[in-house]
């Protein structure tokens, strides 16, 4: 379980995320929905432990990130954005560094590492250096190492951003396959994911939620039932400058 | 411990994944023996020391070091794989701590590759091979002062060649700093205590005492001050930068 209470993060006088809470229960696929800077990548930082937040606390599997640090990345697998990795490790070694860090051993390390090698389909690619793979591949790394120690939440910031439409068809059916027991946070700006992926959805703009529901819920909010419209109608009133853009 | 160890192995295999740890070596044993034989004139002094050979080992750090810590997190930053270094369950030390000690390793193997010469000197004569032991060991410690000094300015930025060149500005002053062009600049407005103190934090002064053959307690708790400082600092400055 993820308890986030009164999350902020401020950047000086900028407020990049503005006293967001909501709690994802297991079994959740939560889909987090928002314009570019609207805070998605900078909230799931702080659930990760990557940023600190400037006030509210983030709890995962029980442990306050802050105070337990530790415990709480146990639990949780991230895809960071970019699904960066080191490009001059094959893909083998790299996997194993990380099963190393997340303490697996012996055949349980075995076992875990054929099975995320399996599921994203890397078995032809393992001996090859990362940065020779392609886009794809590296995201598929980049999942790899999120799955490898079977953790109880994941966070995957856009999973399947720029993938090619089979690739993308993939992934999303590997995080359907993983959402019966687990927590997924997923960010993406891409709507049909959502409708494809998620049971619920979080619309963030400018740091704050303004919508909180499940995609079909959500969806009907516009007269023509488009997820895509609801997403326009509310994110856009808050910037009239792209508005005028728009209409221009 | 373990997992400084699991990230130390990670770091040492990165930089012999890439012709950086040879190139570093190959070069630094090119140089050391340019000077040796050539500035240092091993053979015409006709003694049995290896003076000649350990005086320049400040010299080459000074630009060879940087070369070697520049990446150990700037790349790391501008990868973007520092977010998942530190989404990882590791505290922050162990990080500073893995990667610091694999860039010292890297240095610590060029310095061990240098073999030859000392078989060579024991051929040629009966050198105080006691005083030889401290040498190495006094250059080992300079070469891990330095590092330490650009890893931290390698945490402070995400690009490799500025953390380079204002890693050599600080370790040129960090080596000087018991001679006049550095203590110039505070004689006249510094009391003599404050100027005492910025001499004695010359890594030569104390490489030096150690080289002559004499490993003083006193030079080592210097170094280890230095070393422990700095990886402090770095630890400060990515947690104060890591999101920029």
């Amino acid at each position: 379980m993820i308890e986030i209470s009164h999350l902020s993060k401020r950047y000086g006088a900028l407020t990049a995320v503005d006293d967001v809470s909501f709690d994802v229960r297991a079994g959740e696929v939560l889909g987090f929905l928002g314009p570019n800077g609207a805070g998605k990548s900078t909230t799931m930082k702080m659930i990760t432990g990557f940023l600190a937040p400037t006030s509210g606390t983030v709890r995962v599997c029980g442990h306050d990130v802050q105070s337990a640090p530790l415990a709480a990345k146990s639990c949780m697998g991230y895809l960071p954005e970019g699904a960066p990795s080191y490009g001059e490790m094959s893909v083998r070694a790299f996997l194993e560094f990380i099963a190393d860090v997340r303490g697996l051993t012996g055949d349980r390390r075995r076992s875990r590492l054929d099975d995320v090698i399996a599921r994203l389909g890397l078995a032809s690619v393992l001996e090859q250096v990362i940065e020779t793979l392609s886009k794809g591949y590296r995201r598929r790394v980049g999942l790899a190492q999120a799955l490898v120690h079977d953790p109880l939440v994941l966070i995957l910031d856009e999973p399947t951003d720029g993938l090619d439409p089979n690739q993308k068809h993939e992934v999303r059916q590997l995080i359907s396959g993983m959402s019966k027991d687990k927590i997924i946070v997923i960010s993406t700006h891409i709507l049909e994911e959502v409708d494809a992926v998620c049971n619920r959805a979080i619309i963030i703009s400018e740091g704050r939620i303004l919508a909180d529901d499940t995609p079909k819920a959500l969806a009907r909010r516009a007269p023509s039932g488009k997820l895509e419209d609801v997403f326009r109608q509310i994110t856009l009133p808050g910037r009239p400058a792209l508005k005028e853009a728009v209409n221009a | 411990m373990r997992n400084t160890l699991i990230l130390f192995r990670r770091e040492f295999a990165s930089y012999f994944a890439t012709p950086l740890a040879l190139v570093f070596i190959v070069i630094f044993l090119a140089l050391t023996g340019l000077f040796t034989f050539f500035l240092g004139g091993f053979y015409e002094r006709g003694q049995a020391d290896l003076a000649p050979f350990f005086n320049y080992h400040p010299w080459l750090y000074l630009f060879l070091m940087p070369a070697l810590s520049m990446r150990l997190w700037a790349e790391e930053r501008k990868s973007g794989t520092i977010e998942l270094l530190m989404t990882l369950p590791i505290t922050p030390w162990q990080a500073v701590i893995g990667k610091y000690l694999a860039a010292w390793a890297v240095a610590g193997l060029a310095l061990v590759l240098t073999f030859p010469i000392w078989i060579t000197v024991n051929y040629l004569g009966n050198p105080d091979n006691g005083a030889i032991f401290a040498a190495y060991i006094g250059s080992f410690l300079v070469a891990g002062g330095l590092l330490a000094i650009g890893a931290c300015f390698s945490a402070a930025t995400r690009n490799q060649v500025i953390a380079f060149i204002v890693t050599v500005v600080a370790c040129f002053a960090f080596l000087l700093s018991g001679f006049s062009l550095v203590l110039n600049a505070f004689q006249g407005w510094a009391p003599q205590p404050v100027i005492d103190a910025v001499a004695s934090l010359s890594f030569l002064t104390h490489f030096g005492s150690i080289a002559k053959g004499v490993l003083d307690i006193r030079d080592l708790l210097y170094f280890a001050t230095v070393i422990a400082v700095w990886l402090i600092a770095t630890a400060i400055v990515l947690d104060l930068k890591k999101a920029d």
